[in-house]
């Protein structure tokens, strides 16, 4: 079932998985930033796969991943955790990642698709022109991690007050803040 | 005995008389923001019936209330509205922090949590408890009406206008 999955998925994108993963019978693809909005509308208008649903959509940030990656530890003789953990290859894969979750309503089969986001260029494009629902969580994602969607209609932050400076879900911003202090203004 | 019987006339200090009124009306504006307002409507409900302390209409305006009891977490982006509320309510006002976000942020010590609404508006009664029982909101009342007795209402302003000043 899952194999057909990633089969179906891959005669519809080609050469624009870049990535796929399986674990427990989730289907994850990585696909290229800049295509995501193409990647989308091809999921979404297969006969075959018709992933018209946009469950949600969020950021990851791989700090540690991407620390790890750039400064590889050497290994300790007592510990067996580097043993055990795959070596990375290659260069470190950007910091952040986009994530969209998507559900087929005809055939109720799901699939994640992945884009990576490098830190020097926080944009993904939009993709509210297929889903309205992506409005929010597209709005939340840039709230809580920086990252901009240009297309957007309405790109404001959704959970903190708008004056707030920082990202609260990065890694690397501490969970007591940085002592942001509201300032009530009186009208 | 004319009193009891006749249109008789009682002896007492105006001051006494306002804070008797005051004290057995402490109308309540329910703020509850988390699980601390499900105690709260529990004893607002049947079973410890604030109502018995005259605290008989939660008033859902701020015009209109007397006690603001604050049940539940606030956080940075909710503290401007509690303050507006808090400056909506007529004087004069008494807050009850209940429960311990309301107190002190509780177990949130985030970067979005206020840490205790004591920042933003002034507090009376503090109750601890995570969530207080309705028993502690209603001691917390209590309090509050041991407050208005030892409060002067015709000292300060209202002396003045009295006096003619």
């Amino acid at each position: 079932m899952t194999m057909d999955l990633l089969k179906g998925v891959s005669n519809c994108l080609g050469p624009l998985v870049i990535a796929s993963s399986e674990f427990r019978g989730d289907v994850t693809v990585e696909v290229p930033k800049a295509r995501i909005t193409e990647v989308l509308v091809r999921l979404r208008d297969d006969p075959a796969l018709a992933f018209d649903f946009l469950v949600d959509l969020f950021g990851v940030d791989n700090l540690d991943l991407y620390k790890k990656a750039a400064k590889p530890e050497k290994k300790t003789g007592g510990e067996g955790d580097a043993a055990e953990e795959p070596k990375p290859e290659g260069p470190p894969p950007p910091r952040f990642e986009v994530n969209y979750l998507l559900l087929s309503l005809s055939t109720n089969r799901r699939l994640q698709v992945k884009v990576r986001v490098p830190e020097d260029d926080l944009s993904v494009p939009s993709v509210t022109g297929l889903w309205k629902a992506a409005t929010w969580p597209e709005r939340e994602t840039y709230d809580m991690f920086g990252i901009r969607f240009p297309g957007h209609p309405d790109l404001r932050r959704l959970l903190m007050w708008d004056e707030f400076p920082g990202h609260p879900l990065r890694k690397d911003y501490p969970l007591e803040g940085r002592g942001e202090v509201r300032i009530l203004r009186y009208e | 005995m004319e009193a009891y019987t006749g249109s008789g006339w009682l002896l007492t200090k105006l001051e006494q008389l306002v804070n008797w009124g005051r004290k057995r009306s402490p109308w309540p504006l329910p703020y509850g923001t988390a699980c601390c307002g499900i105690e709260l409507m529990c004893a607002l409900a049947s079973g410890y019936d604030m109502a018995r302390f005259g605290a008989e209409r939660p008033s859902f305006s701020p015009r209109q209330a007397d006690v603001l009891i604050e049940a539940g977490t606030i956080t940075k982006k909710m503290a401007p509205i509690l303050r507006r509320i808090y400056d909506q309510m007529a004087e004069p006002k008494w807050v009850i922090a209940m429960g311990a976000c309301a107190c002190s942020g509780g177990v949130f010590r985030t970067y979005s949590t206020l840490q205790g609404i004591d920042l933003v508006i002034p507090v009376d009664v503090y109750v601890p408890g995570c969530p207080p029982r309705p028993e502690g909101l209603l001691y917390a009342l209590l309090k509050i009406m041991d407050k208005i007795d030892t409060e002067h209402p015709l000292r300060g302003e209202i002396a003045g206008l009295v006096e003619g000043k």
